[in-house]
């Protein structure tokens, strides 16, 4: 029995080839639609907490006309024209103060966009059509009131 | 079905106006029908983005504050005549509607 046999075990415990995976922390966020919709400031009830969180609780007074009727005899559709002649305006964001939910619309504007946005919003009340305006970090407010005769949100 | 949107842009000086007028019921779903009293449920547009020959120029999202069949216009300057501008939108259930028009 001159058969000698070599074995040559490897330990199971080479090191076994850990890939490195890349963990790629930062992931592309859509391009077209940038933001998504802001559900909780859109559905809030309270004009205080949406003032708070879409930054017009110290805004200032600023050069922005808004353009709206003084009464409107319905108040589902409310023509609304505001021009923000701030330099540097990159978001405008419509609220109806009275309204049962008081955010409407938020624009972000960029590539050469005016400061300009003309639309019809809905009223359920008498109240102030608020235009908060920011540029350059900074935000700014114009109001004007407009009265309801027949209200747009009722049922 | 979304009904097709209309578009116009027009040149006055060296600024476009883009205006469009969307087909939408925009119902904020608050509103109580008035027969059965049963909230008529949210369907309202939540997201409109427009382009000018592919670059953003406006990203807005809105609630259910916006009156019916929404009417939006906008002013973009350094577009020429012939610009493509093209407006997108979509709803809070998914359903979208785009429209284009050449700068007149």
């Amino acid at each position: 029995m001159n058969i000698l046999r070599r074995n040559v075990l490897k330990g199971a415990g080479a090191a076994s080839a850990v890939s490195v995976a890349m963990v790629a922390g930062l992931l592309k966020p859509g391009t077209v639609f940038a933001a998504e919709w802001n559900k909780a400031v859109f559905e809030s009830k309270d004009l205080g907490s949406v003032m708070g969180s879409v930054g017009g609780a110290g805004a200032a007074a600023g050069d922005i006309n808004v353009k709206a009727p003084d009464i409107a005899e319905n108040g589902a559709v409310v023509p609304v024209e505001i021009t923000s002649n701030i330099a540097g305006t990159d978001t405008i964001i419509i609220i109806g103060e009275k309204n049962t939910q008081p955010m409407l619309a938020e624009f972000k504007l960029s590539n050469g966009a005016q400061g300009y946005i003309s639309t019809r919003i809905k009223m359920g009340a008498t109240s102030n059509v608020r235009a908060l305006v920011k540029a350059g970090g900074k935000t700014y407010t114009a109001a004007k009131e407009v009265k309801v005769t027949i209200g747009g949100c009722g049922g | 079905m979304a009904e097709p949107m209309k578009i116009r842009a027009s040149m006055s000086g060296d600024t476009a106006e883009v205006k469009c007028l969307m087909n939408h019921p925009m119902e904020t779903g608050l509103r109580k029908d008035a027969k059965t009293g049963a909230l008529v449920p949210a369907l309202h547009i939540t997201n409109v983005t427009a382009t000018v020959n592919g670059k953003v120029v406006l990203d807005a999202q809105w609630g259910g504050g916006i009156s019916k069949n929404p009417y939006l216009a906008f002013k973009v300057k350094g577009a020429k005549k012939g610009d493509k501008v093209v407006v997108n939108w979509v709803d809070n259930t998914g359903d979208k509607n785009t429209a284009e028009a050449a700068i007149g």
